[in-house]
């Protein structure tokens, strides 16, 4: 399942947080040979792990992590603007835009590797429209660009850096129903059951308890 | 309206004093014809600051009996960046349940929406508006104007962290070499399908250059923004 959990309520889920954590070392300093931080537990994380980002995850049956990707806003001290501006040319900044990073993928998912890309970007695609958000920003490396192009969401380019797998691009996704439809399909979820997991994390009321905000009230607005 | 809402935040950033500021946010009752408009965060001094419209008693009341402690539109709403319908939050406990009816009978409005705002030091304030309506119309005004109050939350907490540093915050617009660009082509009269041709970039890859600049300027819509940065000597034409 889709979960949307910020950095204060994961520790709640310690398997999912351990492997998460686990597998994107896996990913970035395994594999990509990114130089990245890696604590005694075997853990990935960064400054912003500790600005309480939102996590976007797909969750495998057994509760542990099957990928995930980071968001956090651009009017806030974030990655793109701190450390990739020699990339886009300079800060990106708004309010209707967030940034996405750490896209990751668990070693445990590579048999299906394209639907579970698929989620975290439909995940990704709620959180811009149920937030009334415009784009989204991200980093990402010239592996996950495959991806991105098979699932018919590739961002624009703003520009890109390194040579080889090394090579990182800063780009941009621009948020609308259709891409969701296409990547509910994609990911073989459907809409309905992709709305109520986001409902689920940031609505209280949908998770079965009745709405206590009481009263009717018959006032109109204009 | 969209008129009203750019002319709104050209005068919140022309504001001189946060009085001056507290008048023309407490504008937007009109504009929206809403109850209530409140913008609340922590200042300079770590003292709790707010801008509302809310009346008098009931905002010494909140104050007196530290309602913050009880009240779910602010707990926990300092550590999230997502805005939020006042109804999705948990309103189950008999706390929140009383502090809700207090609220109502204080005039609040059995509605609002709060908009969180992360700064660029990574400072937080919230923007919330509040009213009496029923739940469709509500989600009907909400769908017609969130983006909007995205904005205006940022504008308002970029005008007040103006007036309380104004030293970084004049430090604080740096155009990038792309939003020059954008800026001065579209100064200079082009527009945005040649402006894009002329930089080989997309019309959208623009569009999201000029919103940045504009966000960075504080300006409420494009002429404006290059308006802004002519005046500020970041562009020449």
């Amino acid at each position: 399942m889709l979960r949307y959990l910020y950095a204060d309520e994961i520790s709640d889920y310690p398997l999912l947080q351990d492997t998460m954590f686990r597998d994107r070392k896996t990913q970035f300093v395994d594999r990509l040979g990114w130089d990245l931080t890696i604590d005694r537990r075997g853990w990935e994380q960064d400054a912003y792990d500790q600005m309480n980002p939102l996590y976007a995850i797909w969750q495998l049956p057994d509760g542990s992590h099957g990928g995930s990707m980071r968001v956090l806003p651009t009017t806030g001290p974030c990655m793109i603007n701190d450390h990739f501006c020699d990339v886009t040319g300079g800060a990106i900044t708004s309010p209707l835009i967030w940034e996405s990073t750490r896209f990751c993928l668990s070693p445990r998912s590579l048999e299906k590797a394209g639907r579970v890309s698929a989620a975290i970007m439909l995940a990704g695609c709620e959180i811009g429209l149920g937030f009334h958000l415009g784009h989204a920003v991200g980093v990402f490396d010239a592996r996950i660009a495959r991806i991105y192009r098979r699932l018919g969401w590739s961002p624009e380019i703003l520009g890109s850096q390194g040579q080889g797998r090394k090579r990182v691009s800063v780009g941009l996704w621009e948020f609308s129903p259709q891409v969701r439809d296409r990547l509910c399909s994609a990911a073989g979820i459907t809409a309905v059951q992709s709305r109520d997991w986001f409902a689920a994390a940031f609505h209280h009321e949908s998770c079965g308890q009745p709405s206590s905000i009481p009263g009717q009230v018959s006032a109109q607005l204009p | 309206m969209q008129n009203q809402i750019e002319t709104f935040l050209e005068r919140v950033e022309h504001c001189k004093s946060l009085v001056e500021l507290n008048a023309v946010v407490a504008g937007l009752r009109d504009i929206f014809q809403v109850n209530h408009v409140v913008y609340h965060s922590v200042n300079s001094t770590g003292e709790p600051y707010a801008l509302a419209t809310y009346d008098q008693q009931w905002a010494e009341y909140y104050e007196s009996e530290a309602l913050y402690r009880v009240d779910p539109v602010v707990l926990g709403a300092f550590q999230r960046f997502h805005p939020y319908n006042w109804k999705s939050l948990d309103w189950e406990k008999k706390t929140a349940r009383q502090f809700f009816q207090e609220a109502q009978d204080g005039g609040v409005g059995n509605q609002g929406v709060s908009v969180p705002v992360r700064g660029p030091n990574g400072e937080f304030a919230l923007f919330s508006i509040s009213h009496t309506c029923s739940d469709e119309a509500w989600a009907r005004f909400l769908s017609a104007h969130m983006p909007n109050f995205l904005l205006i939350g940022h504008y308002i907490h970029a005008s007040i962290r103006a007036l309380e540093f104004p030293e970084t915050v004049g430090s604080y617009v740096v155009l990038s070499p792309r939003e020059t660009d954008a800026l001065r082509l579209l100064g200079a009269g082009l527009n945005r399908g040649r402006a894009a041709e002329q930089l080989k970039i997309s019309e959208h890859t623009l569009r999201v250059y000029i919103e940045s600049a504009r966000s960075k300027l504080n300006a409420s819509n494009t002429t404006h923004a290059v308006a802004k940065a002519l005046a500020q000597g970041l562009i020449n034409i």
